[in-house]
């Protein structure tokens, strides 16, 4: 039976076939496109605008500015401002709260991790997440404040602790019996403040643990234990080490909570229960308001480099974790 | 011939037969604990939890190793490592959740949600004055915020799961390392791009500025999530009914999606609204209401808490604190918020 044509109608001229995209889908990838783009364009923006206004830094520091312990700026008689700037001390405060950080807070990461996926009943682990989550989204003032009023005296008497006992330990010694403000306290905020992401990163990992490997080593008779150890670990070390990573970067950036709870000191120090340390982003607050001029383009300076840290870590970390991910599936 | 009712067996439940064992290791570490703390001259809540970890984790084990042979003796230290470290990471929220409200209650008065600080200073005793020029300030800095980052993170999120291009993959890689900009770097940004260079001055535009780079990643990353999880049938139905990539978008993924892009929006407001360290170098920080978002010093709830935080005085931390506890009942509502939108879309 052929297709009926009302009468009267004539045929509709056959329509041009074409693969070319019309005018709005044009429009539309055109515009869609240029704001994918625009992260790549903010990013670059930022090194570029941070390396131009330190560029003065580097080039009358040198690389005294990286190495240098010092952070003097002092006018003399004739009004002449001489300059003596390094984050050499800030440096290794930084990684120095940033692996205590990483020391107290991964290992804990991934117990929480390995709870939430093999432990906890359905109903306690939707509760549990939603508490992780929250907690990454508690504001860093707070963590500050708390870590100062709440945490600080519970941890001063923790810190007398070991230095009473595991004194005869190089890092653990002290110059002067000072536990307060010290390096092991922020670490231990720090801690905290990491916890919800290299915990989500880790579950996220276990989570994509091959089913197939994990019945198997239940039906050869392994404990559950046994079988996160057989399976679970050795699939989701490198994840783990990746989601460690993004704490390291955020551990790296973290401000307000360390400058509140740090007592800076332009002195590396690498003791860790000593309340004298340093920290790059705190600095930049520091110096802040009263810096004028150089001063203000050196902070700029420190600021590039605090930016190129957490950046080659973050990069470093999505590799791994994106990698880890993909084997899984 | 009736049926008869059959009950689902759940062999594997725990019977209050079995749970005599551990009530009893757990009573029982309990007691000695309290004992060690009594007769030994280790004191304090530390070394209780210690003890009490340590006490009952050991009698559990020998338990577990007489009833199961030496198999569980690896399984049973594992689990109460993995259980106390658990319970370690979960202690911190309670903590700072309930210092919040004792604190912040205390700070609280008639005038804190209708005066600014124009007329009082953060040293007077508590009940002058209050925050309204902050709330009004926050408001100001997430309604430019989400102007400026909800198109951007959404479009880039519709870049990465509609148009594919062949730089997806890389910017993918970008928008990560983007959400690992430490908040201060943003903050060093804006001032030396905008502030130094434009006639924008430290204003609640530049403070929003700072936040909006904060806030694109996460909102770009929990949209492509979103927009990942409408099923191609729609997109492919769309395009066999012979509608264009653009109308596809637009009239079926968009509204398929959109309670998934509210929580996308709700979650990067929630990321920043408690920022400090971008708006120290952006904002300026002013004690009295300004309507203006455009011109001259604005403030913030985090910038509120932060300058009773650094003043050190007893008054000025009482409103930190009763400024930090108005900021987490803000992030909390819109948490929930998030959540609440986010389960209504699975249930569907």
């Amino acid at each position: 039976m052929s297709s009926a044509v009302l009468p009267g109608s004539a045929t509709p001229k056959a329509r041009q076939i074409t693969t070319n995209p019309r005018t709005s889908d044009k429009v539309f990838r055109g515009v869609v496109t240029s704001f994918g783009f625009s992260a790549l364009v903010l990013l670059t923006l930022i090194g570029i605008f941070l390396a131009v206004r330190g560029f003065q830094t580097f080039s009358t520091e040198g690389f005294h500015f990286v190495t240098g312990f010092k952070w003097d700026v002092s006018t003399d008689e004739a009004g002449k401002i001489t300059y003596d700037m390094g984050i050499g001390a800030m440096l290794v405060g930084t990684v120095l709260v940033s692996t205590v950080a990483l020391i107290v807070g991964v290992p804990l990461s991934v117990s929480v991790a390995l709870f939430l996926t093999f432990y906890a009943p359905a109903r306690i682990k939707t509760l549990l997440v939603s508490v992780v989550d929250l907690m990454a989204s508690f504001p860093s003032v707070l963590f500050g404040l708390w870590g100062f009023f709440v945490l600080m005296p519970m941890a001063t008497y923790w810190a007398k602790l070991i230095y009473k006992y595991l004194h005869w330990i190089p890092i653990f010694s002290a110059p002067q019996p000072y536990f307060e403000r010290s390096p092991f306290i922020a670490g231990l905020v720090l801690a905290i403040m990491i916890i919800p992401i290299v915990t989500s990163v880790s579950r996220e990992v276990f989570a994509q643990t091959p089913l197939d490997r994990v019945q198997a080593a239940y039906a050869l008779g392994a404990t559950k234990w046994g079988m996160i150890r057989a399976v679970v670990l050795p699939f989701g070390s490198s994840g783990v080490v990746g989601g460690a990573m993004l704490g390291l970067g955020r551990a790296f950036g973290e401000t307000v909570a360390v400058y509140t709870i740090l007592n800076l000191v332009f002195r590396p120090n690498w003791h860790v229960l000593f309340g004298a340390g340093g920290n790059i982003a705190s600095l930049i607050i520091l110096k802040w308001g009263e810096a004028t001029g150089l001063e203000t383009k050196a902070l700029l300076a420190a600021g590039f480099i605090l930016f190129l840290m957490t950046l080659v870590v973050n990069m470093a970390a999505n590799f791994i974790v994106s990698r880890t991910l993909k084997s899984g599936k | 011939m009736s049926t008869t009712e059959v009950k689902p067996l759940r062999p594997w439940a725990i019977t209050p037969k079995q749970m005599i064992p551990s009530a009893l290791i757990f009573s029982g570490s309990f007691f000695i604990t309290l004992l060690v703390l009594a007769f030994t001259p280790l004191k304090g809540k530390l070394a209780f939890v210690v003890f009490f970890f340590l006490f009952s984790s050991l009698a559990n084990t020998i338990y577990s190793v007489r009833k199961r042979g030496r198999k569980a003796l690896g399984e049973t230290v594992a689990a109460s490592l993995i259980f106390g470290g658990s319970l370690i990471v979960f202690l911190p929220v309670f903590s700072i959740l309930f210092t919040t409200v004792r604190k912040g209650v205390a700070g609280l008065h008639l005038t804190l949600f209708s005066q600014s600080m124009a007329n009082a200073s953060f040293l007077d005793p508590v009940g002058k004055g209050g925050l309204l020029h902050a709330l009004i300030g926050t408001l100001y800095l997430i309604l430019i915020a989400m102007i400026i980052s909800v198109p951007m993170g959404i479009m880039t999120a519709l870049y990465l799961t509609e148009i594919k291009g062949p730089g997806s993959r890389f910017i993918q890689f970008i928008v990560q390392a983007m959400s690992g900009v430490p908040s201060v770097v943003a903050g060093l940004f804006i001032f030396s791009a905008i502030i130094l260079t434009t006639p924008i001055k430290a204003s609640a535009l530049a403070g929003a500025f700072a936040l909006a780079i904060l806030m694109i990643p996460t909102v770009t990353r929990t949209s492509q999530e979103v927009l990942l999880l409408v099923p191609s049938d729609l997109r492919e139905a769309g395009l066999a009914m012979g509608a264009t990539q653009w109308r596809t978008v637009a009239t079926i993924v968009v509204p398929a999606a959109r309670n998934g892009l509210i929580t996308a929006t709700i979650l990067g407001v929630a990321r920043i609204a408690g920022e400090t360290a971008p708006l120290i170098f952006t904002l300026g920080g002013a004690d009295k209401i300004n309507l203006n978002p455009f011109k001259d010093y604005n403030s913030a709830l985090p910038f509120y808490v932060w300058k009773g935080l650094s003043l050190g005085t007893p008054e000025s931390i009482a409103r930190a604190w009763s400024g930090i506890l108005v900021l987490i009942v803000l992030v909390l509502s819109l948490f929930i918020a998030a959540r609440t939108l986010g389960t209504q879309k699975m249930k569907k």
